[in-house]
């Protein structure tokens, strides 16, 4: 094994080149760190290219009332106060800095009149907070962040003669394992995706950015990348994830024609102007405020209407309730019967502005539409209905630093939980990339520091176990089947893959039952055992066969997580819908769902954690009236006596 | 609406391949994209095929089709008749990986020898103050979604290996303009770069790149020809030469 594996020795490894791990690399690489970033597909093709809408940062260009405390209290209702506070607040304060800072990296956002940064509404933003590039505001930071590796590049170049020296970018390469000295993480090991040889990366830090899960559903806006690889490298290393039952459906992904289903249909347009309506014609969305938002949204269409010019003496119409609340009013009204002949429902700009205005403000909705549906968003309504999209569960990390459970494991962006509670506002998502990605960056290269000369070190057992492991499906055999009887041929990872889509879709997505939920977790064990004899055909060069069958193994450890957390959390919050227990109940609000591995086994086993307490000053940003909706009794005694409070951790 | 249709893919590596024959099904509304993930589903299971995101916004699933540089995510079938044979290969510009999959390194390299956004001095974060009207040029240009097709297509480089050292190519071309018209880039000298060192001379404007953009970026018109004026007029006007060297600068 030893002599046919590339070995690199680096200070910090970044899984990972979206926005997170982008962000990550230039902050350990600019704290003096030997930085390597490891990403599965070419650089600067990461799936943050596909955000359109904005990255939300209360800097107050458009409207000076705006303020951290405001982005606070909007974000955490967004999460239904199950998000972890102190990253609430973190992201909050430092998103301003973190947008100007992209600035002076070379990032052209679109301005105000006077020259600033623009920012629009977005759904459950109190104020128009999201800088943005028309609708292609991800590829913006993509590229931005790109860029300025290039230029550390180029600094390294005139100073050492060499553009690599501190900071390189291996792409294409997929890690299939992390390896541990003792308690701590060692390395990563993992293959290049064109040759298919091993490679080792020995790092005593190692930085977890590798997105979403969206790959485990059949309908999702998420790219092929979202396998959930950082997820289960994580649990299998020994962190906890938290949250994994919610799971945010957007609203709005397109559902015709079949294979453009689940594409993204941005949130700008509703903040924009654009209306839903079902198929008798009629403006739904006013039937679908819940209780806990209703003083907060317009009642009637004209008052909706009059909030886009006059944000002081009106409320924002419930079009831009956050993402949860309009995916299961959707739900609900196809379910109904008023949906589309496609089954979604409509949204429409053609009637709410002149095609100019469209064209200038959603050039990538408008293309996208007209070239992939034959449909003219200026002239014609769109057809849309919800998609997976986002996982608000992920990695639990300590605020401040990104740290994990595991010693010199770090995890930022969609792989970490926490930051969006049962809920992510549009948004949110492009400033949490840039805020925590940062700080994982510096929390890495803080601990590499401290590590000083006793580097961790990967054993020959662990290298020569992953590489079997990478191996397999090489070498799978029929599954006997049950009458011990030899199956006919092994099995194809594609239709693995179709049928576990199929599965967590049907019975582990938007709406969920218990019997259901129990049925999926049934069909994800047999699942997992006809995985194992997933076979491939052919050779270790870019092999997507090959690539697939390894990427099962995390799908399938995910969606266990998920299943088994949808089936423990009785109550309705966020993204997770129980139709068997439809209320939002407060004793539920302080439950963090850990999902971790026994030790030694292979087993996902669930605890109860309690959600990090809200410090009182926080706290006293809401109204006693408001947070009387979320919490119970005891809690709210807090307010009452803020003394005692005052001693408690937050 | 679901019918049969005939394609042919090259196979093969870095040593050579042949274009195979496929009958695949095909249904309403899909794009070529999903045909070849079929095909990888039900025939070839280790077909080698780049993409990611599926919706025309990443840039990786670039091939030729019918000997045309297309995205393979916005290829929709119904812009062929059901008879027809539709030809896939390789971007041709580029060295083989593996069947639809190539070498695309050169890109990367050129893009690093591109002097970075060079930050105005004494302007802290935060204080960037631009002109809407003003950037837009720029945000043209920052619409690319790097999927190199005007690079496979650019005759300078397509079956010229021997210019792939003098010339970037259209996206870098288009890169260098966008820092030129950049509203806030303090470094002076990116015309005479493009003209030094990008091989800007190399282009006669024929558009093709421009035909090819997934993005509709008006590569030749907004970016190469002002970038090519003014190389001319930094070359050739006196004035504009003497405020480069005591450090005035008009872009």
């Amino acid at each position: 094994m030893s002599s046919l594996l590339e070995r690199h020795s680096y200070d910090v490894i970044v899984i990972g080149a979206g926005g997170a791990g982008l962000r990550a690399a230039i902050e350990a690489r600019e704290q003096g760190q030997k930085t390597a970033i490891l990403c599965k597909s070419l650089f600067g093709k990461a799936h943050t290219v596909m955000a359109e809408g904005g990255i939300a940062a209360s800097m107050g260009n458009v409207n000076s009332k705006d303020s951290w405390q405001v982005h606070f209290c909007d974000s955490l209702r967004g999460g239904k106060f199950l998000n972890n506070p102190r990253m609430v607040e973190l992201h909050a304060k430092e998103a301003p800095d973190r947008v100007w800072e992209l600035e002076t990296y070379g990032a052209l956002f679109d301005r105000t009149p006077d020259g600033k940064i623009s920012q629009r509404n977005f759904g459950g933003h109190e104020y128009p907070r999201l800088a943005h590039v028309g609708d292609r505001t991800g590829l913006e930071l993509i590229r931005t962040l790109q860029q300025k590796i290039v230029s550390l590049q180029q600094e390294d170049l005139r100073e050492f003669g060499d553009a690599e020296a501190r900071i390189k970018v291996f792409a294409e390469l997929t890690v299939t394992e992390l390896v541990k000295d003792g308690d701590a993480v060692a390395g990563a090991f993992g293959y290049y995706r064109e040759t298919g040889n091993f490679v080792l990366f020995e790092a005593p830090a190692i930085i977890m950015a590798t997105g979403g899960i969206g790959k485990s559903f059949k309908v999702t806006s998420n790219s092929w990348e979202y396998t959930g690889d950082g997820h289960a490298l994580c649990l299998r290393a020994g962190a906890n994830l938290i949250n994994m039952e919610f799971m945010q459906f957007h609203p709005t992904g397109m559902i015709w024609p079949p294979s453009v289903k689940g594409i993204l249909v941005t949130e700008s347009v509703r903040g924009d102007g654009g209306i839903l309506t079902n198929v008798e014609g009629k403006r739904f969305m006013f039937n679908y405020v819940p209780d806990v938002f209703r003083g907060q949204y317009a009642k009637t269409e004209e008052e909706g209407d009059r909030w886009y010019d006059d944000q002081e003496n009106n409320k924002r119409p419930p079009e831009l309730l956050p993402r949860d609340e309009v995916a299961r009013a959707i739900n609900s009204e196809v379910k109904a019967g008023r949906g589309t002949e496609h089954g979604g429902v409509y949204l429409d700009v053609s009637t709410r502005m002149p095609a100019e205005v469209i064209k200038k403000k959603l050039p990538a909705m408008h293309a996208q539409f007209l070239e992939l549906a034959d449909v003219d968003i200026t002239t014609h309504p769109m057809e849309v209905g919800p998609t997976a999209h986002y996982i608000m569960g992920g990695v639990e990390v300590d605020p401040d630093t990104e740290g994990t459970a595991v010693p010199g494991l770090f995890a930022c962006g969609e792989v970490s939980g926490g930051m969006h509670g049962s809920n992510r506002l549009g948004g949110n998502s492009l400033s949490d990339l840039i805020v925590f990605g940062r700080r994982a960056g510096l929390g890495a290269a803080a601990y590499v520091s401290a590590l000083g000369e006793k580097r961790p070190t990967v054993s020959e057992a662990d290298l020569e176990a992953a590489g079997k492991a990478a191996l397999a499906p090489f070498h799978a055999e029929p599954q006997p089947g049950p009458d011990g009887a030899v199956a006919p041929a092994p099995e194809n990872p594609y239709t693995v893959h179709t049928e576990l889509q199929q599965v967590m879709s049907d019975l582990v997505g938007i709406i969920r039952r218990e019997g259901e939920i129990t049925e999926a977790l049934q069909k994800l064990q047999s699942l997992r055992k006809r995985a194992e004899h997933a076979a491939v055909e052919g050779h270790r060069q870019f092999n997507p066969g090959w690539h697939l069958a390894l990427d099962l193994r995390n799908m399938l450890d995910v969606s266990e997580c998920v299943a088994k957390a949808a089936l423990e959390r009785h109550e309705s919050r966020g993204g997770h819908t129980r139709e068997d227990f439809p209320i939002m109940d407060p004793n539920w609000r302080g439950v963090n769902l850990v999902a971790h591995l026994v030790p030694g086994t292979n087993t996902i086993e669930l605890t109860h954690k309690p959600v990090p307490t809200i410090r009182p000053d926080l706290l006293a940003l809401f109204d006693r009236s408001e947070l009387e909706k979320y919490m119970t009794a005891p809690e709210l005694t807090v307010l009452d006596n803020p003394q005692a409070a005052a001693g408690e951790k937050a | 609406m679901s019918y049969k249709s005939k394609f042919k893919v090259w196979r093969g590596d870095a040593d050579g391949g042949d274009l195979n024959d496929y009958t695949v099904d095909v249904n309403e509304g899909e794009v070529l994209l999903d045909v070849i993930h079929r095909l990888q589903a039900t025939q070839a299971p280790d077909l080698a095929v780049r993409w990611n995101c599926k919706a025309g916004k990443c840039g990786s699933c670039s091939a030729e089709v019918n000997g045309k540089p297309s995205l393979l995510c916005m290829t929709r079938m119904n812009t062929f008749v059901p008879e027809e044979t539709v030809t896939v290969t390789p971007m041709r510009t580029f060295p083989i990986i593996r069947d639809l999959v190539t070498d695309v390194s050169f890109n990367y390299e050129k893009a690093r020898q591109i002097p970075a956004f060079s930050p105005p001095k004494g302007v802290a974060p935060g204080d960037y103050r631009m002109k809407q009207l003003d950037v837009e040029r720029s945000q043209e240009f920052r619409k690319c979604i790097e999927c190199f097709l005007c690079q496979d297509v650019c005759h300078v480089v397509r079956d010229h290996d021997d210019n792939k050292k003098a010339f970037s190519g259209p996206r870098f071309l288009i890169r260098a303009a966008e820092l030129s018209m950049h509203p806030l880039d303090s470094n002076p000298d990116r015309a005479e770069f493009a003209r030094d060192e990008q091989g800007i001379g190399l282009c006669n404007i024929t558009k093709c790149c421009t035909e090819v953009c997934p993005e509709h970026i008006k590569i030749t018109d907004n970016a190469i020809i002002p970038m090519k004026e003014r190389v001319v007029d930094k070359k050739y006007d006196p004035l504009v030469w003497l405020g480069s060297k005591i450090g005035i600068h008009h872009d």
